[in-house]
């Protein structure tokens, strides 16, 4: 019996399917990047997605959110088929994404930042004619979100480029748990920070789930992934090659799948 | 738990970190530390009569700096400012001489000015061409057209309606033409855009990270195509506020406007790499290479040398700016 479907057997049934991908492929000329990839998140969970350079982690990430079109394939947001036609779109269906980079814009203040591209503008005449940002508004509203999400920063009002990574890492998924209606998605979170900034980003990343959404956590960190994954996908060359536990697995298990050293 | 009170305990930043924080600060103490020279060393300085002369010397540069702060903001750079507004009195003073309606001949010169914003804009944010190049090029094309126009001389404009602008009112022992109030009005109007509405922080987002403003949503190319149009509006503005002050069209006008519009704006703090600083520091700026240029020539002192130092302050403005930038 595959690992695949003995943790189909082993978790909850009664979860519901949030996101999901069916057979989809991707292909760039020649490259194969998604080579008919099945994908379920259901809610509430943590989903670690993890595999080897080049087995299509970022390129399953993008067809998801509209960032890439599949070659073919069907994607399922709460059972229904979706089209998203860029990262706009999925983000307007309730899809958070954190990228890599963190998209932020380093002299702008966190409130700004949390705010951007999502300005609040005041009641009133204030906003409808003079069209004027309600920043006291967008400031406590991130406050709320960053002590909601129990995330310690210096003051609301810092530009972001004063922050540490981790601290920047923390606005860039405090955003994402801001507006997200249905799931966040995070590309490599804790790439480049040290193990204190890791933990409270992890923490961060449970306090998400702790508000109902469902998140995907793309990550190369093992010790990471087994200490706050529910279920971990693996994938390998364009597909994926099993979903466990980390109670059913080891470590060396999932490494193994990954590279292909067993056969799931 | 702990986490949310710390939070919320320092909701603004201190006054220490907001003065260290706003660029203008620096600026300020620039202006400041010249008016006590030039005070000191000549007490014809602080009269209220020189006062009103440096304003109103610094009205035009003034107002073509609003337009080129908000260029440099989104990381760009406008060349074509002293062109563009050099457009706007050759058109609106041959108009007028030709017998139009003067409110009709000004309004069409504004509004091909805006055009040409908006063409700078459209090259700029639709081809994803260098704003360097484009503006240049725009310089070059009308430098040349407005030579053809005129006939290669400068000619005068004598309409009261476009030298209105140059018209004085007293304001407690101050003379003000109405120039320096429409100047100071365009600095309050932009200074809420950029400050106070979606807009102006998009503005900032593009100068800051292009990639993350597109990643959250912003319009990026829309945007840029309307900054460039807002500045050729206010360089269209800025051409009636020059035929204000001096009744000529002459198509060899303005040609430090480039530099000095530029100066005003990098030592009023703003980043030449975009996205940080400020309209209040282009005010003051302005108003440095005002009363320097002044100051200097009432003590005496060859014009020359007045471009000299106002060469050194803006070196001076843009290695401060790289520095800090280095280390962030
Ligand atoms: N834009 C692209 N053009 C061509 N090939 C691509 C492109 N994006 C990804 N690929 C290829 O698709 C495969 C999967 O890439 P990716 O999804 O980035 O893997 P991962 O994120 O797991 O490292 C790789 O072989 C990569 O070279
Ligand atoms: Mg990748």
């Amino acid at each position: 019996m595959s690992a695949d479907s003995m943790t189909r057997d082993a978790t909850d049934a009664s979860s519901r399917v949030v996101l999901e991908a069916r057979n989809v492929v991707k292909t760039y000329g020649h490259v194969t990047a998604l080579d008919g990839v099945d994908f379920e998140l259901r809610a509430g969970e943590i989903l670690a997605v993890v595999g080897d350079n080049g087995a299509g982690k970022s390129t399953l990430i993008k067809a998801l959110t509209g960032a890439v079109h599949p070659t073919s394939g069907e994607i399922l947001l709460d059972g229904a088929p979706v089209h998203f036609k860029g990262p706009l779109d999925a983000r307007h269906a309730g899809i958070e994404t954190v990228y890599q980079d963190l998209a932020m814009a380093p002299a702008l203040d966190i409130a700004s930042n949390l705010f951007l591209g999502r300005e609040l503008r005041c009641e009133g005449v204030m906003g409808s004619v003079f069209r004027r940002l309600d920043k006291k508004r967008m400031r406590e509203e991130a406050r709320r979100a960053m002590s909601e999400l129990k995330f310690r920063l210096p003051s609301i009002g810092n530009a972001v480029e004063a922050l540490s990574g981790g601290q920047r890492q923390g606005v860039a998924v405090a955003r994402a748990a801001l507006f997200a209606r249905k799931l966040v998605i995070m590309d490599e979170p804790t790439a480049a920070l040290g193990v204190r900034e890791t933990g409270q980003v992890l923490e961060l990343i449970r306090s998400i789930r702790e508000r109902g959404l469902a998140v995907v956590l793309i990550s190369h960190n093992m010790p990471n992934v087994f200490e706050i994954a529910d279920r971990i996908h693996i994938m390998r060359l364009g597909r994926r090659a099993a979903v466990v536990t980390p109670q059913s697995h080891s470590m060396n298990d999932v490494v193994a799948i990954m590279t292909g050293a067993v056969a799931a | 738990m702990s986490t949310a009170t710390i939070a919320s305990q320092q909701d603004t930043p201190s006054l220490k970190a907001r003065l260290l924080g706003t660029p203008s600060v620096g600026p300020l103490l620039v202006l400041v530390a010249f008016c006590i020279i030039f005070a000191l060393t000549n007490p014809r300085f602080l009269a209220t009569q020189n006062i009103s002369i440096i304003l109103q010397q610094t009205v035009i540069i003034g107002t073509l700096a609003i337009g080129q702060t908000l260029v440099i903001l989104t990381a760009g750079i406008d060349l074509a400012v002293g062109a563009i507004c050099v457009l706007g009195t050759i058109v609106a003073g041959k108009l007028v001489n030709l017998g139009y309606d003067p409110v009709f001949s000004m309004g069409f010169a504004i509004l091909l000015c805006t055009g040409a914003g908006l063409a700078a804009g459209s090259l700029i944010a639709g081809l994803r061409l260098p704003p360097f190049i484009v503006t240049l090029g725009i310089l070059g094309i009308l430098t040349a057209a407005l030579r053809l126009i005129s006939e290669g001389g400068a000619f005068p404009v004598r309409d009261p309606f476009l030298a209105w602008t140059g018209n004085t009112m007293k304001v407690g022992g101050f003379v003000l033409t109405y120039g320096i109030l429409i100047m100071l009005a365009l600095y309050g109007f932009v200074w809420y855009l950029l400050n106070q509405t979606k807009w102006g922080r998009h503005v900032y987002a593009i100068g800051n990270n292009p990639e993350a403003a597109r990643l959250v949503g912003i319009p990026v190319r829309r945007h840029l195509l309307s900054v460039y149009l807002l500045a050729g509006f206010i360089y269209g503005i800025a051409a009636w506020l020059a035929l204000g002050r001096i009744p000529n069209a002459d198509p060899n006008a303005m040609q430090t406007a480039n530099l000095d519009s530029i100066t005003a704006v990098v030592i009023g703090g703003t980043s030449l790499f975009g996205g940080r600083g400020g309209l209040i520091g282009t005010l003051i700026g302005a108003l440095i290479v005002g009363v320097l240029r002044n100051g200097l020539t009432l003590a005496g002192i060859d014009p020359l040398w007045q471009d000299l130092v106002t060469g050194i302050l803006v070196i001076i403005a843009v290695a401060l700016d790289q520095m800090s930038r280095r280390r962030n």
